[in-house]
């Protein structure tokens, strides 16, 4: 049985210096977004799901753990840093600390439930205990049910930075990425990371050689998951609002289409799969439900004919790792 | 005491759909190594061809019963024929994804045509009106849809126990190359096992088409409870597949009565407490 990034390349040196060159063009490009005249709303969403999307590829891509319930931690982080900031008023720093300790605590509580079991069981169970937040979201009083927090101040980051102003949000929030996705760079090519990616070659062969494979899934789990949640702290910013969207099942759907569609275990994939995704979303808004029906056909033609995804085709082309 | 009765029959109800899904599943993933996400989606199909039966054909619940499910697992066939065939020997996970954007699109079809409000579709005449049990009053179409669910998931799990066309669906689950080795036709097999699970969803969706209003999304939350009960109930076992499903279904009804604001939730935390206690499931076939 194939595993799910069976064609991925070997980490050369040179293929490290090719993924340096590949970030600083990214972080340039995006650095420029403010000059272009280019709609930052859209970006920074974007952005904001680039990192959801390659905290999930941490899992999936380089543990072969599909979780089908990363938004939980996306809509727990939002929540309780919503909360955060319009009743307790805590400043942002703060606010985000406290969306992310959330979704710590979520995914360390998640994470021991559902590593007890492989495979297809993992994914079935990651998204019945994200259905079981979603429906206590929807009953719990400070969450407001079907309206969500609404009108969440942005406050000045800091004490310096003020994230009413457009710019200054984008920055922030292009920093916060950028922070998050070397993170995840740097876990991918650790002794850790390495471990990982044995255990999702050959599992078995791991636990011969002595590694606690448990102790290794759950730990990428609580990264991911944490990952996401600082992911779903800083969209509060962006969206100025946390809903029950964000915890819904259909948004852990978009997750793994976006990585999907960007590649599966590549390290730009998920970033490039998050723009595509959010942009069709936006020119396709008029279209209702169409949306789905294409997010639907999207996933078909992946599956089908695409499973190494727009980086990864790329990178196989040029047989390098990106 | 009516009001216990009254939700031990809608939990024995809902029971009876949980079994005929999670028995589907079983099934199909027994065969085809795919946890099919669809699931839900076909068993809207079933509830709204049903629907299109009666509206536009004027044919009733009864041909519904037979046709639906037929007219849903052909439906189901021309997929696994056209698409999820290409994925074996594929990581199980690309089969997941596969279905769940099938599913996305069927449910998104349906819902641009017919909104996300219920259409209305009558009790036949047979099945109206109710009895007099002394203890409770039951409604004649309840009672009707916990039976012959009942006889429904006992008959499939015969069909795969007991006879000669199980033991080959037996066989070929536990070693295709084998069995091919002696002449049976496995890919066929395959795809009418696909249908036959298909048709499973598309028959509760008839049975659930006069109690829950026919809806594009009456399956999509529907999945992931059965998914629950599927992660409890293991997938190793037909029979334990159809107990599970009644037994979680009446749970849920007791929770109904006794503690209502956790009706929505009590099968994912049983589900918790199951993985906490023991994690290979309650039938103990380890994935």
């Amino acid at each position: 049985m194939t595993t799910l990034t069976d064609d991925t390349l070997p980490v050369t040196p040179r293929a490290m210096r090719d993924e340096m060159i590949a970030f600083v063009l990214m972080a340039l490009l995006l650095a420029s977004v403010p000059f272009t005249g280019v709609y930052p709303f859209f970006v920074m969403q974007a952005l904001c799901f680039a990192l959801l999307a390659c905290a999930f590829n941490l899992l999936i891509g380089y543990g072969g753990l599909l979780s089908f319930g990363h938004a939980m931690f996306l809509g727990t982080a939002g929540y309780c840093c919503a909360h955060a900031l319009k009743v307790w008023a805590l400043p942002p720093e703060l606010g985000i600390l406290v969306g992310i300790a959330a979704a710590f605590v979520l995914s360390l509580i998640t994470g021991y439930i559902s590593i007890r079991r492989q495979g297809i069981y993992f994914s079935m169970i990651t998204l019945a205990l994200s259905q079981l937040l979603y429906f206590i979201y929807l009953q719990a009083p400070f969450t407001h049910g079907e309206d969500g927090i609404q009108g969440i101040p942005q406050g000045r980051m800091f004490g310096v930075f003020d994230l009413s102003k457009p710019t200054v949000l984008y920055y922030v929030v292009l920093v916060g990425f950028l922070a998050g996705f070397l993170l995840i760079y740097r876990i991918i090519n650790s002794p850790f990371g390495e471990v990982l990616k044995s255990i999702r070659e050959n599992e078995q062969r791991a636990i011969s050689l002595g590694y606690r494979t448990d102790q290794y899934k759950f730990l990428a789990f609580v990264l991911s998951g944490t990952l996401a949640g600082f992911a779903g702290a800083l969209k509060v910013f962006v969206a100025q609002n946390a809903s029950l969207t964000d915890v819904h099942w259909s948004m852990s759907g978009e997750v793994v289409l976006m990585t999907l569609v960007g590649g599966l275990g590549t390290i730009f994939g998920p970033v490039v799969g998050a723009f595509a995704i959010i942009a069709m979303q936006q020119y396709l808004a008029g279209f209702g439900q169409w949306v789905t029906v294409i997010q639907g056909s999207i996933f078909v033609v992946c599956v089908l004919t695409f499973r190494r995804g727009v980086i990864g085709e790329i990178a196989h082309y040029f047989r390098r790792s990106l | 005491m009516q009001a216990l009765y009254a939700q031990l029959l809608v939990g024995l109800i809902n029971g009876s759909f949980y079994a005929l899904l999670s028995l589907g599943l079983a099934v199909i993933f027994g065969m085809l190594n795919i946890i099919n996400f669809a699931h839900g989606a076909l068993y809207m199909m079933g509830a709204f061809v049903a629907y299109f039966l009666l509206s536009l054909g004027g044919i009733n619940y009864w041909w519904a019963l037979l046709i639906a499910p037929v007219i849903v697992g052909i439906f189901g066939m021309i997929l696994e024929r056209t698409m999820l065939q290409w994925l074996t020997g594929l990581d199980h996970l690309y089969g997941l994804l596969l279905t769940f954007g099938i599913a996305l699109i069927v449910q998104g079809v349906f819902q641009n045509y017919f909104g996300s409000s219920g259409l209305p579709y009558a009790i036949p005449d047979q099945l109206k009106g109710g009895m007099n049990l002394g203890f409770m009053f039951l409604p004649i179409y309840r009672g009707w849809v916990v039976v012959f669910s009942l006889v429904v998931c006992l008959a499939t799990w015969f069909l795969i126990e007991k006879t000669q066309l199980g033991a080959y669906l037996r066989a070929a689950t536990e070693n295709p190359t084998l069995v091919r080795a002696f002449g049976i036709n496995v890919p066929r097999m395959i795809t009418l096992t696909y249908g036959l699970g298909v048709g499973l969803a598309a028959l509760a969706g008839v049975l659930s088409a006069p109690i829950n209003q026919v809806r594009p999304l009456m399956g999509a939350d529907l999945i992931i409870v059965v998914f629950a009960v599927v992660v409890i109930g293991g997938m190793g076992s037909i029979m334990g597949s159809i107990i599970t499903g009644f037994a979680l279904g009446v749970i849920e009804g007791l929770t109904k009565y006794f503690y209502p604001e956790a009706s929505n939730t009590v099968v994912f935390v049983l589900m918790v407490l199951v993985l906490l206690v023991k994690p290979t499931g309650l039938t103990g076939r380890a994935a």
